[in-house]
């Protein structure tokens, strides 16, 4: 007997029973869907966030305050409060040190609040030197970007994001406009282009400021970070190597220095790690739509005993009968497959509109394969069970 | 094939033979033996009853003679050929090419087609497709079902039924049919019919086993054989045999007689 035959067969027996057959599926399209959803959820966040790192600019080294490396501090932040922090000084003695070819720029992140007439709005600022446009590669729609005078002075001028723009001054140009931040008067500069991007916050809904006048606003002297922009891609590895003996005498193993491939690449670890595990939670729902399977086929193998000794009756060997409820099995299961992929892929276009989703072809692939197996391996034990049945006995059955 | 035309149908090759077969049943404690020992040839060509009273093994006997069934002792020779020896797929295999059966309860395939259900013995034969309906189609014709191709079993009658399982029998164009009691759940002339059939297919050259407790339907055969407690207590020719298509009119005036007077 050929495959076709089986196939015909199969089709006949699942047609039978519609929707017992459709309730079987269910499980399988439940699970498969999910994998498809989860995945594509997961790839999309990893996607958008590589995106927004390399977005970043290129060739950067990044340094942070406390040992992020060798499990030194257990993760951000892990350096706690002990940890001390860089100031401004340390900025300019690696810019000193390093060479003009290179650009260092101190940053310092915190929150603020915008207020224009009678809106406001929660904000974050990020402030630099008037090396951060070229560092951060930003692109201004109009005005500019703070100058090294301004940053000397402590001068209250910002350029902001997109989201600001749209949210504080609606239909209008910003530049030139008075904003307050934090209850004091700045004035609009310049504004950027959208980033876009939404997972690491809105990273349009931010302020541009010199790094002098953010310390007096968040009242800080610390520096959260200092990003250096390498010459070129082949001095990322010397500039890290030299930041490290530079810091080494004031801060000893209590500082990290990571450049955008390594950040990319533990990002990457992380995301990839969480997506591996959101594919596996929804295997398991995978698994029992698989049990619900064999559930089924074993029911169908009782019902259709007397089937079964007909068909030995007339000539049926057991691999016959074993191939016959093993397809059967494996139909159930791929059907269900492919309608769960349909189903996945369909959901994973309407959360894009939340959540950024990349349905990979991977993912397709091993939903697939995957319901096709659990189609294998659930569907043999009872089409095995089937195919052993003495033909006389099978007869007899009531 | 043919035997040489001096010799008589007791002459014929054999082509089934048990040797001393049993056949117990072990139900808890209780030991049931349905056969205590049967020797018996089929030979080639002949129409054998196998008559008995219910419970005396006949239905055990055929099962075993069609291979459907092992013997708990004793040997089953096909064409010479020892069966113990062979695997459940190449008993499988034989049923497939040399034996038909027609069992009492029909056992067609439920919401299967009269075509399909003939057509199934073809299917593990490897044989597919316009060929496989061409030749289920013709078993179908020859047993009165030309028309009936399409239909269900539940849409059918007992004696069409049996019929297409009779078609189903003969479609591989087995040496041997067997058949167990093919008259049991019909009304008289569905019954005439089906015996009609069995006795045409005698006729053009294919052994038949036919199990009854009735004796009117074991004297359509040539030969019978009596058993009684899974033992056969006697083997004979059959005298004056009846021929079924010769009956066939006074069982349909006796049939519509009974209805008229109810
Ligand atoms: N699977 C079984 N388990 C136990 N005993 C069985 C089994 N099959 C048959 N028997 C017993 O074997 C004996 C012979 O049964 P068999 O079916 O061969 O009788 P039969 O001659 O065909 O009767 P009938 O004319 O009623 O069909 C009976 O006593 C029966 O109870
Ligand atoms: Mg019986």
């Amino acid at each position: 007997m050929n495959l076709v035959e089986s196939l015909r067969i199969a089709l006949r027996a699942l047609g039978a029973n519609k929707v017992r057959s459709a309730l079987t599926m269910l499980g399988v399209i439940i699970g498969v869907a999910a994998v498809i959803l989860l995945v594509a959820i997961g790839t999309g966040v990893q996607d958008e966030i590589t995106g927004s790192i390399e977005g970043l600019g290129s060739n950067l080294v990044f340094v942070f305050a406390g040992n992020f490396e060798e499990g030194g501090g257990g993760g951000p932040g892990g350096g706690g409060l002990s940890t001390r922090q860089f100031s401004v000084d340390d900025a300019d003695l690696l810019q000193r040190r390093l060479g003009p070819e290179h650009i260092v720029v101190p940053v310092v992140q915190g929150p603020v609040t915008l207020r224009v007439g009678n809106r406001t709005l929660r904000s974050v600022t990020a402030a630099a030197n008037e090396n951060a446009g070229e560092v951060f590669s930003a692109e201004y729609l109009g005005g500019r970007g703070y100058r090294r005078s301004e940053v000397a002075a402590a001068a209250r001028v910002v350029a902001i994001g997109a989201t600001v723009r749209d949210r504080l001054f609606p239909n209008q140009d910003p530049v030139g406009q008075t904003i307050s931040i934090n209850g004091q008067r700045f004035t609009v500069i310049g504004h950027v282009a959208a980033q876009g991007g939404s997972l690491t916050g809105d990273q349009d809904n931010q302020v541009y400021m010199p790094v002098t006048v953010a310390q007096r606003l968040l009242g800080t002297t610390d520096i959260g970070l200092i990003a250096i922009k390498a010459s070129s891609a082949d001095e990322v590895d010397a500039v890290q190597r030299q930041v490290r003996q530079l810091l080494r005498p004031r801060f000893g193993e209590e500082f990290s220095v990571f450049t955008q491939e390594q950040t990319l690449g533990i990002f990457q670890q992380i995301l990839g790690t969480l997506t591996f595990m959101l594919a596996g939670i929804a295997g398991i729902s995978l698994l029992v739509g698989g049990i619900g399977i064999m559930n089924i086929m074993l029911v169908s193998v009782s019902e259709r005993t007397r089937e079964i000794g007909i068909r030995k009756a007339v000539g049926a060997r057991t691999y016959d009968i074993m191939s016959q409820f093993v397809i059967e099995a494996v139909l159930l299961s791929v059907l269900g497959g492919m309608v769960g992929i349909a189903l996945g892929s369909a959901g994973a276009a309407v959360l894009q509109q939340w959540v950024p989703t990349q349905v990979t072809l991977w993912a397709v692939m091993l939903a697939f394969g995957f319901s096709a197996a659990v189609g294998i391996f659930f569907g043999v034990y009872p089409a095995y069970k089937a195919s052993r049945l003495d033909p006389i006995e099978a007869l007899r059955y009531e | 094939m043919t035997a040489p035309a001096h010799e008589d149908l007791s002459a014929g090759r054999v082509v089934l033979e048990t040797l001393g077969v049993t056949k117990c049943y072990h139900l808890g404690e209780v030991e049931v033996h349905a056969l205590r020992g049967v020797d018996l040839s089929i030979r080639d060509g002949e129409m054998l009853a196998i008559m008995g009273p219910s419970g005396s093994g006949k239905s055990t006997l055929m099962h075993i003679v069609g291979l459907l069934d092992r013997p708990s002792t004793g040997t089953v020779m096909v064409e010479g050929e020892e069966v113990s020896d062979m695997a459940a797929n190449e008993l499988a295999a034989v049923r497939n090419r040399r034996i038909g059966f027609v069992f009492q309860s029909f056992n067609l395939l439920a919401r299967t087609s009269a075509l399909a259900n003939v057509e199934l013995p073809l299917v593990y034969a490897g044989i597919s497709g316009a060929e496989r309906s061409r030749r289920a189609r013709a078993a179908l014709e020859r047993v009165g079902l030309g028309d009936r191709l399409g239909h269900l079993p539940n849409q059918l009658s007992g004696g069409q039924q049996q019929r297409v399982a009779i078609a189903r029998a003969l479609v591989t164009e087995p040496s041997i049919v067997l058949a167990d009691e093919p008259t049991g759940n019909l009304d008289s002339v569905s019954g005439v019919e089906v015996m009609t059939i069995l006795q045409e297919l005698n006729a053009h050259g294919i052994t038949v086993v036919l199990v009854t407790h009735d004796d009117t339907v074991s004297r359509h055969a040539t030969r019978a054989v009596h058993i009684r407690d899974g033992r056969i207590v006697r083997d004979e020719p059959v005298r004056d045999r009846i021929m079924a298509a010769d009956r066939r009119a006074a069982v349909v005036a006796a049939a519509q007689g009974e209805d008229a007077a109810e």
